[in-house]
């Protein structure tokens, strides 16, 4: 671009370029930028530091910080019950969710991988969860789950076993909201795993082939360290996703039966909105970032590295 | 491709199980949403006769027809609104080079790592603040910028031929008017993916319209649904079932429709 100035005067070339000039690019990509940067600073970054300095204080009912007091909130949350059933839960959650979630998942993308007549249906169907919101996808379950005219007690009854209280029973509450949580996920995990397969060169097994490979060997030769990468964010993704679970909670069990679905996002919602606790609220909200902060880190590190790439 | 039939066989089979167990739900509410209350109570499965009862009593318990305009309005809103700031972040990414692009780039990168969810105590005041509570802008404005539609734009404009950029300096194109004539018009798959994304997740969130609508004046289906179901919950299940029915309609077409085309996209943003 500067060429056609130089052209035109040639005379300014000894004089090298102002800072107004040879800032316009700078100045142009600013132009382009600024409303994401606008809007990241006042929804993303200000917020965040904001939550890490409320959680250094006591705060009034308007959400102001009124006194300091230090690390007492983290100290306050370690050695509170509730908070570390509630850290506990999660944990629990996540490792309920995320294997499953994603086998199941890896198990639908493979099978609707198929070149078979008719599978467009197949994969429409698999995909369907993505549609439902988690609301919606929370009020059938709660139907499902319900004690009496639920249908999965319906169904226990046919063979004669008694009742399961799926969501008011606190060994079983978590788990029944693992499974509605992972039927939710499916189709967003079918999805990209899907897309994942299909990028996947065909040449590679053409000559398995004809070297005569079964299935499973080509599954695990070919397609699985084809499919790290996929697999790789899938994961990363659902971990994230557990971590902020919320709705369903917030309308099948409302954090119990005795706290026992008590997850990390719907504790910071309470204590910020029903207790009005920002403080200690503002402190869940660091460790939450904290261990999506550790997720993330992890792919981009640990992902990049061990997984294949084409 | 040849398949062996008994290999095709065992592929159906499997199939087809696992399109029962995953589709169940939502065919189950669909057949309860033709039910009555003693149906019900009889454990039937296949609804009497399919009646719209149901549905004519949910919009008359709930103003559904307005959250449903109103989920419209969010969703079209923040679809616009993201396309349009993507879009441009995006642009000056791909096509202006400039001394700190690494570090910008990194911001956005970093925003990925923010759960929204801890951050949700301020914005709340923000928008409290702002006197923004239960209005359009307040639901709408705090998703507009997103890391990853910006990522997943980049990703298609960097397959834009540098000989095109340069031929429309050549003709005297200035920076935008290439952005508007050209490069998004070529890219209108992406920014259809990208659009499809942001109106599926915006329907479907629930935490912020909770906590900014105190009132039905722009409240979205997705909080009409749990007004729904703790009013009626030992009453009327089939009332609540239409309730859901209509509901994820809009999602599901969308879906089905673009579905090939959400995968394609979703893939290659989320990869390269």
């Amino acid at each position: 671009m500067s060429t056609l100035r130089e052209d035109a005067a040639p005379v300014e070339v000894i004089k090298p370029p102002g800072v107004w000039t040879r800032t316009r690019r700078g100045r142009t990509a600013i132009l382009y930028l600024l409303p994401s940067i606008i809007l990241f600073g006042v929804f993303v970054f200000y917020p965040m530091f904001r939550t890490i300095y409320l959680s250094f204080f006591l705060t009034d009912q308007r959400g102001e910080a009124a006194v300091f007091v230090g690390l007492d909130n983290y100290r306050y949350l370690l050695e509170s019950a509730a908070f570390l059933n509630s850290a506990k839960a999660t944990i629990l959650f996540v490792l309920y969710t995320v294997p499953a979630g994603v086998i199941l998942a890896l198990f639908l993308a493979l099978i609707a991988n198929e070149k078979l007549k008719g599978i467009g249906f197949f994969r429409t169907i698999y995909s369907s969860t993505m549609g439902v919101s988690v609301a919606a996808a929370s009020v059938v379950w709660l139907f499902m789950f319900h004690p009496s005219i639920g249908m999965f007690n319906r169904f226990l009854a046919l063979f004669d076993i008694g009742q399961i209280q799926w969501l008011l029973d606190p060994d079983w509450a978590l788990f029944s909201v693992a499974i509605s949580t992972i039927w939710m996920n499916t189709g967003f995990s079918f999805l990209i795993l899907l897309g994942g397969l299909q990028n996947i060169n065909e040449h590679l097994y053409e000559s398995a082939k004809i070297d005569g490979a079964g299935y499973f060997y080509q599954l695990r030769r070919i397609t699985l360290p084809m499919l790290s990468p996929t697999l790789f964010f899938i994961i990363t993704i659902s971990l994230i996703n557990a971590f902020q679970s919320f709705g369903q909670i917030d309308i099948l069990t409302k954090g119990g039966p005795a706290q026992s679905t008590n997850l990390i996002v719907y504790s910071i919602y309470r204590e910020a909105f029903v207790n009005y606790q920002f403080g200690t609220a503002s402190a869940q909200a660091v460790f939450l970032f904290l261990c999506i902060l550790v997720v993330t880190i992890l792919q981009f590190r640990f992902g990049e590295r061990k997984v294949h790439y084409q | 491709m040849t398949m062996s039939l008994p290999k095709k066989m065992i592929f159906y089979t499997l199939l087809t199980i696992s399109a029962v167990v995953l589709f169940f739900p939502i065919a189950y509410a669909f057949l309860i949403s033709f039910m009555t209350g003693p149906e019900l109570m009889q454990g039937r499965f296949l609804p009497e006769s399919f009646h719209l009862d149901n549905y004519i009593k949910v919009f008359d318990r709930l103003p559904l027809l307005n959250y449903l305009l109103n989920s419209f309005i969010v969703s079209a809103g923040v679809m616009l609104g993201q396309l349009a700031v993507c879009s441009l972040a995006a642009y000056a990414f791909v096509f202006i080079p400039f001394k700190g692009r690494d570090f910008v780039f990194f911001l956005f990168i970093s925003t990925m790592m923010i759960p929204w969810e801890a951050t949700m105590i301020p914005n709340f005041f923000i928008i409290q603040n702002l006197n923004w509570l239960n209005t359009y802008q307040g639901l709408t404005l705090p998703f507009f910028a997103l890391a990853f539609g910006t990522f997943l734009l980049r990703q298609h404009f960097k397959t834009i031929p540098k000989e095109l950029h340069e031929a429309a300096q050549v003709a005297g194109l200035g920076p935008f008017a290439f952005f508007r004539r050209v490069v998004l018009p070529v890219s209108k798959t992406s920014l259809v993916t990208l659009g499809a994304y942001g109106f599926l997740t915006t329907w479907n969130m629930y935490l912020w319209p909770l906590l900014v609508t105190t009132n039905d004046s722009v409240r979205t289906v997705q909080i009409g649904l749990k007004q729904l179901q703790s009013q009626e919950v030992a009453t009327d299940w089939g009332v609540v079932m239409a309730g859901v029915i209509v509901v994820i309609i809009p999602t599901l077409l969308l879906l089905f429709l673009g579905q090939k085309q959400l995968q394609k996209g979703l893939t290659q943003g989320a990869l390269k």
